[in-house]
């Protein structure tokens, strides 16, 4: 699951330990429908605390190297811009790589 | 240019107290999203993939050099130090924090500038000509007409909630260079038989995923009148658009469903109700008005025809540039220059705050101050003597801004795309790189000439693609990124919507196909011959077969 951070737009994602991570290697996943509707209604406390906003659920499939954004969009939320290779979470060290 | 008066200094300045009131509602909860959501929209916020991103308005895209300074001031304190020139003659930041916007605006309004309208369902930010003014076939300055229209469609209380956004551009000359026929009105300065000056009017123009080139609703329309008439169209569109379709809500929709007869007669209609009233231009208002774009104070300089002291430069460098970037301007010993923001490998349209400074310095040297912004993602400087073009050639080289390109094959309009954009299915940006870098050979570029290419990430078509001589929109297919072609469309005053080639291509194969295509054009053309002519004397055949050959 997946959001935008409400004070400046940064890319979050939903934790094992019930947090919101700027890192989608720390991202909690879950693997059936039920338990996935289950994780949207877990976000609502954050979007009433401000903390968030927009949250949704993403698909991710696993390979060789861990977890991995099924889609083009999801995998450059999670690094950045890839014309821009010095900015945002790649440059900050915990960038999706991949 | 044009200066505010106490009335927008008031406006503005009460909007960004506004702004940082609602702002600080939403951080302390008072406001939901849905509750703030259009309210940022109406101050140009966006949130974007990793960040908000903020639209600034650059009005028909006249910028003073005060001006173009304080973006890099708030490139460098809010952003990470560039900006990005829209298709719209606007400059979107991509890195703002929510909690800093109303200090940034509040930076903004220290020169004049604004966000509002730069997104909603509004009348969006009034764009013109880029070489107004100074163009040697123009009628009048198209700014003048601009700056009515920004005056009349700022918080114009009945049109700021529209079915949808609306876009209006003014030419002033027969030569468009503002793409006006695919905006929702279309507005081209014109003599009548008696010597008046007037205007044309196009309305329903658009690209999307429904293009649509303007229809012509009037021929002649008295100066005067302009605001009534315009405010006819917005009246009738404001009623009868649709509201319950987010796809049927522009005015092109419209104008189709009822007929652009039918249409021409309901705005004739109810012009007729208003025609002669409150909005009616007196003579003192519009030489006002004018009397802000008065030309500067131009030295008398000897006539030099541009054409041949080019060819006789010395430097071949300085020449290949002279010949692209350089324009002919009514004033005789003067030039226009074209400060191409699309280096090769470069991002379209970005430009980092040390660029911003150094041609701010350079346009106060070298140009009275002034910048405009270009609707294909440009600068220009558009007062600058003969004789000092090689100064300023060397000046704008060492600040990465002289690239040789304007008008060729690599000066390509880019949307965000899917690097930035919460709407792309597709990136954008590194097809236009990897162009760049395939045509860096610049003697190879200006042996193909004019060649306009257009890249969009999605089908709403920021990146101008429907016009494109070579269109490229960016589509997701089976979870990967693909890339449509469409050939032949043009934005200028024969506009033409592209047609699409044939099925589309991978992200690996789409700048071979480029090539392809450069290569049938290279081998079919006449002596003279642009790519577009060539292209509209042979049509779509020769470059289908050439591209799908091998299938």
């Amino acid at each position: 699951m997946t959001a935008n951070r409400l004070s400046d737009g940064a890319v979050v994602y939903f934790d094992a330990a019930g947090g919101w991570s700027l890192n989608f290697a720390e991202a909690a996943t879950v693997s059936d429908r039920v338990a996935a509707e289950a994780l949207l209604d877990r976000a609502m406390p954050a979007v009433k605390a401000r903390l968030i906003i927009e949250p949704y659920l993403m698909e991710v499939a696993l390979d060789t190297d861990g977890w991995r954004p099924t889609r083009e969009r999801e995998r450059i939320r999670a690094a950045g811009p890839t014309v821009r290779r010095d900015l945002g979470k790649q440059a900050e060290g915990f960038g999706f790589k991949g | 240019m044009y200066r505010y008066d106490e009335f927008d200094h008031r406006l503005v300045a009460e909007r960004v107290q506004q702004f940082r009131g609602q702002v600080g509602r939403r951080l302390s909860g008072e406001l939901s999203e849905e509750e703030f959501r259009p309210l940022r929209l109406m101050n140009g916020l966006y949130l974007q993939l990793h960040a908000y991103m903020l639209r600034i308005a650059i009005p028909y895209g006249t910028l003073s050099a005060r001006q173009l300074r304080m973006l890099a001031t708030i490139a460098r304190r809010y952003d990470k130090g560039y900006g990005h020139f829209t298709t719209r003659q606007n400059l979107q930041f991509n890195w703002v924090k929510l909690a800093e916007v109303p200090d940034l605006l509040a930076d903004l309004a220290r020169v004049e500038m604004h966000a509002m309208q730069t997104s909603g369902n509004c009348i969006r930010n009034v764009t013109a000509d880029h070489l107004a003014g100074v163009a040697a076939d123009e009628i009048e300055d198209s700014r003048i007409w601009a700056e009515i229209i920004r005056q009349w469609s700022t918080l114009h209380p009945e049109f700021s909630f529209l079915p949808r956004k609306f876009k209006v551009a003014v030419t002033g000359s027969p030569r468009d260079r503002a793409a006006i026929a695919v905006h929702d009105i279309g507005i081209r300065v014109v003599r009548n038989g008696a010597g008046e000056v007037g205007f044309a009017i196009l309305v329903g123009g658009g690209q999307g995923r429904t293009p649509v080139i303007g229809t012509w609703i009037r021929d002649f329309l008295p100066r005067a009148e302009l605001l009534n008439y315009l405010e006819a169209i917005l009246r009738v569109y404001n009623l009868l658009g649709r509201r319950d379709n987010l796809y049927k809500a522009r005015i092109k929709i419209l104008v189709n469903a009822v007929g652009a007869d039918a249409f021409r007669a309901m705005v004739e209609a109810e012009w007729a109700t208003i025609r002669g009233g409150a909005l009616a231009l007196p003579e003192a208002e519009i030489a006002r008005i004018r009397a802000y774009f008065a030309p500067p104070a131009y030295r008398a300089l000897p006539t030099v025809d541009l054409a041949s002291a080019v060819r006789d430069a010395r430097d071949p460098a300085f020449a290949a540039w002279a010949r692209t970037n350089v324009h002919p301007h009514k004033v005789a010993g003067y030039a226009a220059v074209t400060v191409s923001l699309k280096p090769h490998g470069g991002v379209p349209g970005d430009m980092t705050a040390e660029q911003m400074d150094a041609l701010a310095d350079l346009a106060e040297r070298f140009s009275f101050g002034e910048i405009r912004a270009t609707h294909e993602q440009n600068l220009v400087l558009a007062d600058v003597e003969q004789a000092a073009l090689p100064d300023l050639w060397r000046a704008l080289g060492a600040a990465g801004l002289a690239t040789a390109n304007a008008g060729l094959l690599t000066d390509i309009i880019c949307c965000p795309g899917l690097d930035y954009c919460n709407l792309a299915n597709a990136r954008s940006i590194p097809i236009s790189q990897r162009i760049g870098q395939r045509f860096d050979d610049l003697a190879r570029l200006h042996d193909i000439g004019p060649l306009k290419i257009k890249i969009s990430g999605c089908i709403n078509a920021c990146g101008h693609h429907h016009v494109g001589h070579i269109g490229i929109l960016g589509v997701e297919k089976h979870g990967a990124e693909a890339y449509q072609v469409s050939l032949g469309g043009s934005g200028d005053e024969n506009a033409a919507l592209g047609e699409i080639v044939g099925p589309s291509f991978s992200a690996d194969a789409v700048v071979d196909a480029v090539e392809t295509i450069v290569a049938t054009y290279v081998g079919t053309r006449t002596a003279d011959e642009t790519f577009l002519d060539t292209y509209r004397r042979v049509g779509l055949k020769p470059f289908k077969e050439a591209l799908y050959a091998a299938h």
